[in-house]
């Protein structure tokens, strides 16, 4: 049996006080096992950005447990959210949040920097992440600006694996690429979670990326509406040959 | 975050954008360098009016004639201008005073001077051979005046190099040299006078030029010249050390008040002056104009200073979204402070770097293009380093707070 890697225990959040309080979630219970590959789903405004702020350790709810990796997440202060977020959590997002006009493999070595581990260890795991989220190696070397939409997510992606995390959140990740582009990405986290066993959790809006995932909770209005194993996975087709 | 990791760090930030980097930092290079400079101006000036303060001679002492304040007036009569100094008041203080190593006398008055058809009108001194070690004073060519001259009343004189190229000169554009002078006869007054040699250049000093000058023995002065009054203009006294002057000072005082019978020391018939007390006087006047200098030049520090703080706003503006996402990738509060400290403190510091280069130069220029004595000093190169670095630090802490304080969520969404 495997381990729950995330356990949130009626979560809420709300912003303001007293009048002005709006309560954007009102009481979200779910756990994730090591290894799934979860969605959540929902229309803007559904609270599911403030859900991943809290699951990616970005915010504390207002009320509930939040465990990650068996750490008691949901009470800490900035500074140790920072810790967690460094050790146990590996982010992509829409925007990609590259650095421009820095090296390819830099970027990925990034959290590492924050982490003291030295250059050349760094690399070498950078190296292998870059491998792991099918990045050619001929473009190491490129500035991230100098690279494609589709290119940029998969450094992204690597980026996110370097520090070895106990969860992938990846937020909107093909929000702002092609759907061909956007596939090849798609491919790509499914690859880590089948063959690595990453536990990736994967916001979107749209149902045709959320089906590429094993389970999918959708969220409405600050609840959960529904929680339920994907019955017909689609399989992200594997194109090599992606204009860089 | 470990120290090389910082320093890359910073060093591709601040070269990303060249241009703003460089006219950032170009505010620092101008505050530091004008600092460096006009301090060296102000310090080369004090250096070079101590200098010629203290060619006058070394632990020098002048004595002149005249009351120091008449009593019930504030009207001060022309120091020099009385006549209350003997040559025996001079014996008297070389015997009675002690730690005093020379006296000179002197009694001088203003000619006209005529060699063939040069004329000059010039300070004419009478004095004794002493004069040449109080006032520190050397002979180039030919010899100075000499006791036997003193005691024989000869009718013999020196000349300073400015009266050299006034009578000797053979045109206007010509220099004259010792050689054409020695021996030749000069009138003075009418008298004539052979000279017998020619001092060496010392510059134009605060009281009096030495340069322009006919030094004759104090005998034939009174007798040929002054109308043998018998009185002197002034009494320059050595003091065997720095430490004696006072002593030296209040002694000479008191034995002058005796003999000249002046019970009150407020009605004294003549006054002293106190080579240490004129070096520390114009020392606290440079010493003020350097502090001035320096000021003026601060301000432009400090509108570089600015120039820093509002570079690294806008920096931190315009890469909010790298703050956030390198605060999501679990950068801490410290580690963005570090960051954005370290970039302005490398700005202000290459700026400062190139600023004492820049400042050293500048001093030099001056010095080379308007003869003005600059000297650049360490004590001020370490500060401005220390400066520099520190507007850095309390210019680029604000703006590094800030970005550290950025909230993660709103950072990484910040359009």
């Amino acid at each position: 049996m495997k381990q729950d890697i995330i356990i949130c225990r009626d979560i809420k959040k709300a912003y303001g006080t007293g009048e002005t309080e709006v309560v954007v979630l009102k009481g979200i219970t779910f756990s994730i096992k090591e290894g799934e590959f979860v969605a959540i789903m929902g229309p803007s405004g559904s609270g599911k950005s403030t859900l991943m702020h809290i699951l990616g350790a970005l915010d504390t709810p207002t009320s509930g447990e939040y465990f990650l990796d068996g750490k008691d997440v949901a009470k800490l202060s900035d500074e140790e959210l920072a810790d967690i977020r460094r050790e146990k959590i590996g982010f992509v997002f829409q925007a990609f949040n590259l650095l421009p006009r820095t090296s390819v493999l830099r970027n990925v070595a990034l959290p590492l920097v924050y982490a003291n581990m030295p250059k050349a260890e760094r690399e070498k795991i950078a190296e292998k992440a870059l491998d792991d989220a099918a990045f050619p190696k001929a473009f190491w070397s490129y500035h991230s600006n100098q690279i494609s939409g589709g290119m940029m997510q998969r450094v992204a992606i690597a980026r996110s694996l370097v520090n070895n995390p106990a969860l992938i959140l990846a937020d909107e990740p093909t929000g702002n690429l092609d759907s061909r582009t956007g596939e090849v990405v798609l491919h790509t986290f499914q690859s880590l979670n089948m063959q690595q066993g990453k536990t990736i959790v994967l916001i979107t809006h749209e149902p045709y990326v959320a089906e590429h995932a094993d389970r999918i909770i959708h969220i409405r209005d600050g609840n959960i509406v529904s929680d339920e194993k994907n019955a017909h996975k689609r399989v992200a087709r594997n194109e090599k040959d992606i204009a860089i | 975050m470990t120290t090389s990791d910082l320093f890359e760090e910073t060093y591709s930030a601040v070269t990303v954008n060249k241009v703003r980097s460089g006219l950032t930092m170009l505010g620092i290079v101008i505050g530091i360098a004008s600092v460096i400079a006009l301090v060296a101006v102000g310090q080369g000036s004090q250096a070079s009016i101590q200098a010629n303060i203290n060619s006058l001679g070394a632990n020098l002492l002048m004595i002149m004639p005249g009351a120091t304040k008449s009593f019930g007036t504030t009207v001060r009569s022309a120091a020099g201008g009385a006549e209350t100094l003997t040559p025996d008041d001079a014996d008297a203080i070389a015997s009675q005073v002690q730690n005093v190593a020379a006296v000179a006398q002197e009694a001088s008055g203003r000619y006209q001077v005529i060699y063939k058809a040069n004329n000059a009108n010039t300070s004419v001194m009478g004095t004794t051979p002493s004069y040449l070690q109080v006032r520190n004073l050397a002979v180039d060519t030919g010899s100075f005046v000499s006791d036997s001259d003193v005691s024989n009343a000869n009718r013999v004189a020196v000349i300073g190099p400015t009266v050299l190229q006034d009578l000797f000169a053979p045109s206007a554009n010509a220099s004259a040299t010792p050689d054409m002078a020695i021996g030749q006869t000069i009138q003075i007054k009418g008298v004539q006078f052979t000279v017998v040699g020619v001092t060496v250049a010392k510059g134009g000093s605060g009281f009096s030029n030495q340069d322009d000058m006919i030094y004759v023995p104090l005998s034939a002065a009174q007798h040929y010249l002054l109308g043998s009054t018998g009185y002197l203009t002034e009494v320059d006294v050595e003091a065997a050390s720095q430490g004696a002057m006072t002593q030296v000072q209040d002694d000479i005082t008191t034995l002058l008040l005796q003999r000249h019978g002046i019970s009150d020391p407020t009605q004294a018939d003549f006054s002293i002056l106190n080579q240490a007390s004129i070096v520390s006087t114009a020392s606290s006047v440079t010493g003020t104009f350097t502090t001035l200098l320096a000021a003026i030049a601060a301000i432009s520090l400090l509108v570089g200073g600015i120039g820093i703080m509002n570079m690294m706003l806008t920096t931190v503006t315009e890469r909010t979204r790298e703050i956030g996402l390198r605060k999501a990738i679990g950068a801490k509060k410290g580690d963005i402070t570090l960051q954005f400290l370290a970039e302005s403190v490398m700005l202000t510091f290459t700026g400062g770097f190139i600023g004492i280069v820049v400042g050293w130069l500048g001093a030099f220029l001056i010095s080379l293009f308007t003869g003005i004595t600059t000297s650049v000093s360490v004590p001020y190169i370490v500060l401005a380093f220390f400066v520099s670095a520190g507007i850095g630090i309390i210019f680029g802490y604000y703006p590094a707070r800030r970005a550290a304080g950025l909230n993660p969520i709103e950072a990484l969404r910040y359009e």
